[in-house]
């Protein structure tokens, strides 16, 4: 059943991918879904077996590498956590998958894409079943180069190859960060199997040991490097210019990747580990507050964004943010509590942004639309839904979810806890302001399109609205169904050893009794900021212009995005070509070679023009060296023995 | 065991096929295709025998094996000595792999002096094969020097434009550092009387004067790597040489410096090693972030391969100088991971030179469309060499960086980050030449890979997926080789504090073992 779930994936991608030809568009696409329902039910299943009836396992393949005491396998470790990303990740790569096969129906190259995606679930499915940091880099790797593989997938557009390759490199620099934490890891604990790292822990939560020169407590370096590498997955803040600009790849991709599964890699790396975060409580906090900066930057961001597909980026960045936040508080059972919920509904969102881009002959700037509402109406009602649930509306799942990482991050009763409550409640405002500017601007008030396309605008086929059900009734019960299970009273039989929390940082337990106001302000200012958005975007729409010119600089600092890239450019791209060339042409060129072969080659032809010089073949020239060379001879002896 | 001399049936079957080769007649209108074929059928012939030693080696004991010994200059202590161990035995079989690629490799690209051509691989294929299986020190000097000719003829007769220059910058470079070897060897000679490697690891020599012989070594060997300063040779040798010459280069011939690290300067100069090993981490991290930098601006294809190289050479220096199981086994696992990556990039840059004959990146662009086949091929071998896990560029880079981390944190800290540019350098590159839009006409017309193609490209992604999924395959023989060589290190270095004793009880186990080898012999 395990390797049902996770190796079904990968023999869809060998054979859409070896043999997509040989198969045929039809064949690739019903074999790599059907593939992936199988591994979908099988996960349904394991849920149930491992999650529900508390029954984790390790299931060793075959050893991987094998160098002194170092010795990783490759292992399938099917434990509380890891079932709930498995049944995460193939039910919406299953979804996606049946999506596809309508989205991409005008692509040139359907076996390819199909492919790709079941192989980037199956380097997913790699990553959060690995037993030890070795196979969960590979997954962490592999799940890059998918998406790196996807994003790029229009490879004819320039835009897509930058877009690619500039998620790959800051992914990569996460991932320099992970590995420093791996050495690390490798350096104190000499193993790096989970269980035996675990195991460890206590007796090594003092240990300091010197790295770059200072002596730092190695728990805490250990953990800081791995927040490294989740920062660059998850998009935090300072890593996260790479995510708004993958939405080049197909929207099926950023519905799967860049919203439901490989974004929360970051998060499910922190709860994974958390028995050592536990014991790092400055890089908890640390994570704490950038979580919340993150969700704010973010959320200013896509308020002021028109692009549809941005708009929902950014906000998967923020909502990404408030996991984060919840995890800086120890309270790692809400922050998967939210990971699973969002993975539902925004993953919805996307789906449905998708099938509007797609009516919309490829237009994905919302002032280019308006007006669509009745003319797609199945696709109307699911962004609803989704925008209900992502703006925290009681009673859809995001309500459950993401109360409760407010109520933790109060109940922390730290100043950072306090500092991300209400940032995380400001935030709330925001996220209901701009899901329904979204929809306002998408789908009422007059088209704004030119009449060709409004006169083609058309509902979604079949198969791509009947997979979005399931993500409805996920949008809409998952909250309700499993609130118990995650953050309630039964969570500790359910998520079992797989999570570990000190008793003293106990938030989630702490959060049933926090003061009934710090429960309800979040819906509050959810509903507050729906009725802004109506009032701005259908009731004056004249509005939004006046208050972006009444505060023109930051409005326009918030358009570019916080200047991050510009930033980024200045100080580290430009200056790295730069020194690029000045290390080829001046170092290598003039002075290395200058000095080195060239330069004696010039030398040895001075040298030799010079002597050359000697050999003119005149007598009276010898004849005058000759004269010369016996007065030094007489005059040298004469001074030796007469002097 | 097997008791006929193996290795120098696989040293020498190439010559053989040299013999046949100068046989033909050059005026027949069949000369060229004889003479390749003659070439291919050696080279595959010395890789299946290769490969039979291979599957007789024991990879469970770090003692030479298959030796054979006959006395070659009997009055000086000379003898002609062969034999491999865990360290060596896998660079033979990369020697002998790469050849008849390289064979198939020139098949239609090298129209003249065809004959010549093939002849000089193939004498190159005994001189690198030799030199690793030479257990004699002036035995592996005649093979580690007689390379550079056929090497030399190879760029200087069927390289580019500019190849002359090329030829003599790489001729001059690789003498110099090899005078200064041949002065280390002389008197490593004059002082223990022989040239036997075993017996010269056993040799202790004062420390002032193991630091001047380490460096005349290392003058050599570092060129060989290329270390920096000391690499410009290698881009403008790449750059010159014909697709094979440089698969062979990156493939095999930048390995020499390495293996002679392990071979020569660790077991026999042990303490001028520890002595000078921040000298050559320093180097090292130079060359792993000066090279990618380097690489990030090039504009011809070949140049950024070879300074991709230098840098993950710079990684395989770092690993061997930590002197600790995880680095020097991923050290030897990055030598032969780049032995096939490298090669396998060289292979797809001469794969559209051949169509377009230029190297120009900007002259190309959007070849997914009409070479799906060859995008394939291309993007694997940019993965690997990026150190993507489940390739084989990730195994020895993770291990050469844990082994590191035990030794310096800041070496570690700075040799990391060249992961991240070779993964800028690498996918600017995929993405000018294979993606974007078709800018060029001749480009649209590039047909894709032949089956002579995907029969050179099929066993060396096999390999790559092979190495990186299961390295113990591989991990395994070298194991015992390393152990002991770490362990000989470790005890040379030690303090000698210890009682007599102890000293007496060592050698005793020393001679013990000594008869007991010979015994098995």
């Amino acid at each position: 059943m395990e390797f049902i779930a996770v190796f079904l994936p990968l023999l869809g991608a060998l054979i859409a991918g070896l043999f997509g030809k040989v198969i045929g568009d039809k064949g690739s696409q019903f074999i790599t879904c059907f593939l992936m329902v199988c591994a979908a039910a099988a996960s349904l299943f394991l849920f149930k077996d491992v999650a529900m009836a508390s029954n984790p396992r390790v299931l060793e393949i075959f050893t991987w590498i094998s160098s002194g005491d170092l010795n990783v396998s490759w292992a399938l470790r099917f434990d509380q956590i890891a079932v709930v990303m498995v049944f995460v990740v193939n039910i919406v790569s299953a979804v996606v998958h049946i999506y596809s096969v309508g989205y991409m129906s005008h692509d040139p190259a359907k076996a390819k894409f199909m492919a790709y995606l079941s192989l980037f679930t199956f380097a997913m499915l790699m990553l959060v079943t690995a037993d030890n940091l070795v196979q969960l880099f590979f997954g962490w790797e592999g799940v890059g180069v998918a998406s790196y593989l996807l994003i790029g997938f229009w490879n004819h557009k320039e835009s897509a190859n930058s877009a690619a390759i500039k998620a790959f490199v800051m992914n990569r620099i996460g991932d320099f960060g992970l590995a420093l934490g791996i050495m690390v890891i490798f350096f104190a604990f000499g193993t790096l199997n989970f269980d035996e790292i675990f195991i460890r822990v206590e007796e090594l939560k003092d240990l300091h040991l010197e790295f770059l020169g200072f002596d730092v407590h190695m728990i805490t370096l250990a953990c800081a490097l791995l927040f490294v590498g989740a920062m660059g997955k998850s998009a935090q803040l300072g890593l996260h210019t790479w995510l708004p600009d993958a939405m080049e790849g197909p929207t099926p991709v950023s519905a799967l990747i860049h919203a439901a599964t490989m974004v929360t890699a970051g998060v499910f790396l922190v709860v994974r580990m958390s028995p050592l975060f536990e014991y790092a409580p400055s890089v908890l906090m640390f994570i704490c507050i950038l979580g919340a900066l993150t969700a704010l930057i973010a959320a200013t961001i896509a308020v002021t964004q028109n692009d549809i597909k941005r708009v929902i980026a950014y906000s998967t960045m923020s909502q990404l943010g408030y996991m984060f936040f919840a995890l800086g508080v120890s309270a790692y059972s809400a922050a998967m509590f939210h990971l699973f919920t969002h993975a539902f509904f925004k993953a919805l969102l996307f789906l449905g942004a998708g099938s509007v881009i797609h009516a919309m002959s490829d237009e994905q700037d919302m002032r280019k639309m308006g007006g669509i509402y009745k003319l797609i109406p199945a696709t109307y009602i699911m962004m609803w839904i989704g925008s209900l649930a992502l703006a925290g509306v009681p009673f859809f799942a995001g309500y459950f979810s993401k109360d409760m990482v407010l109520e933790v991050a109060y109940a922390d009763h730290t100043w950072f806890g306090m500092f991300a409550y209400w940032v995380g409640i400001f935030v709330a405002f925001l996220t209901a302001f701009y899901s329904f500017r979204l929809i306002f601007m998408a789908f009422h008030g007059k088209p704004r399109c030119d009449e060709k396309v409004m006169d083609h605008v058309h509902e979604s086929p079949k198969i791509m609205l009947r997979p979005l059900y399931v993500l409805v009734i996920g949008a809409v019960t998952a909250g309700y169904s499993f609130k118990e299970l995650f953050v309630g009273s039964d969570r500790g039989d359910f998520f079992g050893k797989s999570i570990f929390v000190l008793a003293e940082n106990d938030t989630v337990a702490a959060a049933h009794h926090v003061p009934t106001w710090v429960a309800v302000l979040p819906a509050a200012v959810g509903i507050v900021g729906i009725i802004l958005a109506w009032v701005f975007y259908i009731k004056c729409p004249k509005l939004p212009e006046k208050i972006a010119n009444a505060f023109k600089w930051i409005y326009k600092f918030f358009l570019n995005k916080w200047y991050f890239d510009e930033l980024y450019n200045r100080l580290v791209v430009k200056p790295l070509f730069c020194f690029g060339s000045l290390f080829w042409k001046i170092g290598d060129v003039k002075i290395i070679d200058g000095l080195g072969p060239n330069g004696v080659a010039k030398l040895s032809k001075k040298t030799a023009d010079l002597t050359s010089k000697l050999q003119s073949g005149y007598v009276y020239h010898y004849a005058f060296v000759m004269l010369i060379g016996i007065v030094c001879f007489v005059s040298f002896y004469l001074f030796k023995f007469n002097g | 065991m097997i008791e006929f001399p193996i290795l120098s049936l696989i040293t020498f079957l190439p010559i053989i096929g040299v013999i046949f080769i100068a046989t033909i007649d050059s005026k027949s209108e069949y000369a060229a295709s004889n003479a390749k074929y003659v070439a291919l059928f050696v080279s595959l012939v010395t890789f299946l025998v290769s490969l039979y030693m291979y599957f007789n080696f024991n990879p469970n004991t770090a003692e030479f094996q298959f030796v054979e010994e006959k006395q070659w200059l009997p009055g000086l202590g000379i003898s002609y000595k062969m034999g491999v161990d865990g360290i060596s035995v896998l660079f033979v079989m990369l020697a002998t792999f790469l050849t008849p690629i390289c064979i198939l490799a020139s098949w239609d690209s090298i129209k003249k002096r065809v004959k010549e051509y093939m002849m000089a691989f193939l004498i190159l294929e005994t001189m690198m094969v030799g030199m690793f299986c030479s257990m004699d020190m002036l035995l592996f000097y005649v093979f580690f020097e007689a390379i550079l000719i056929p090497m030399y003829l190879i760029i200087g007769i069927w390289g580019g434009d500019n190849r002359v220059y090329a030829a003599f910058k790489f001729f001059l470079y690789t003498l110099l550092g090899s005078v200064l070897l041949l002065i280390a060897m002389l008197y490593l000679y004059m002082e223990m009387g022989t040239t036997d490697i075993q017996t010269l690891m056993t040799s202790e020599i004062p420390l002032d004067i193991q630091k001047w012989l380490w460096l005349a070594m290392f003058a050599s060997f570092a060129v060989k790597v290329p270390m920096w300063p000391v690499h410009t040779w290698l881009p403008d040798a790449h750059v010159q040489a014909p697709t094979a010459g440089s698969v062979i280069l990156a493939g095999v011939l930048l390995k020499m410096g390495g293996y002679g690290f392990l071979r020569f300067s660790i077991p026999i100069l042990p303490e001028a090693t520890a002595y000078f090993a921040d000298f050559v981490f320093v180097l090292s991290v130079i060359a792993v972030v000066y090279t990618s930098m380097v690489a990030l601006v090039q504009t011809d294809m070949k140049k950024l391969i070879a300074y991709s190289s230098i840098a993950h050479m710079g990684f395989v220096t770092l690993g061997i100088f930590t002197l600790n199981t995880q680095g020097v086994e991923g050290a030897i696992f990055q030598m032969l991971s780049h032995g096939i990556v490298s090669a396998a990039l060289f292979l797809c840059v001469g794969v559209v030179y051949d169509r377009l004959h230029t190297r120009e990146i900007d002259r190309y662009g959007g070849l997914v469309k009409n070479m799906p086949k060859y995008a394939v091929a291309f993007m694997i071998f940019t993965m690997a060499s990026v150190g993507l896990p489940v390739t084989s560029g990730f195994v020895g880079e993770f291990l050469i960086l844990i082994g590191l981390f035990q030794v310096s944190t800041i070496f570690t800290f700075i040799a990391a980050t060249g992961v991240v540019l070779g993964a800028a350098y690498m996918l600017l590159l995929y993405k000018r030449v294979v993606f974007g839009e078709q800018k060029n006409e001749d480009v649209k017309t590039m047909k894709d890979l032949n089956k002579r193609e995907i029969a050179i490209f099929a066993p060396l992604i096999l390999l790559v997926f092979w190495m990186g999924v299961y390295p113990s395959t591989f991990l395994k023989p070298i194991a015992p080789s390393v152990e002991n060589l770490i362990a000989n290190y470790n005890y040379s270095i030690q303090p000698t504090e210890m009682s007599e004793e102890d000293l007496i009880d060592d050698e005793l186990e020393a001679e013990i073992k000594e008869e007991d080898t010979k015994e098995i012999d």
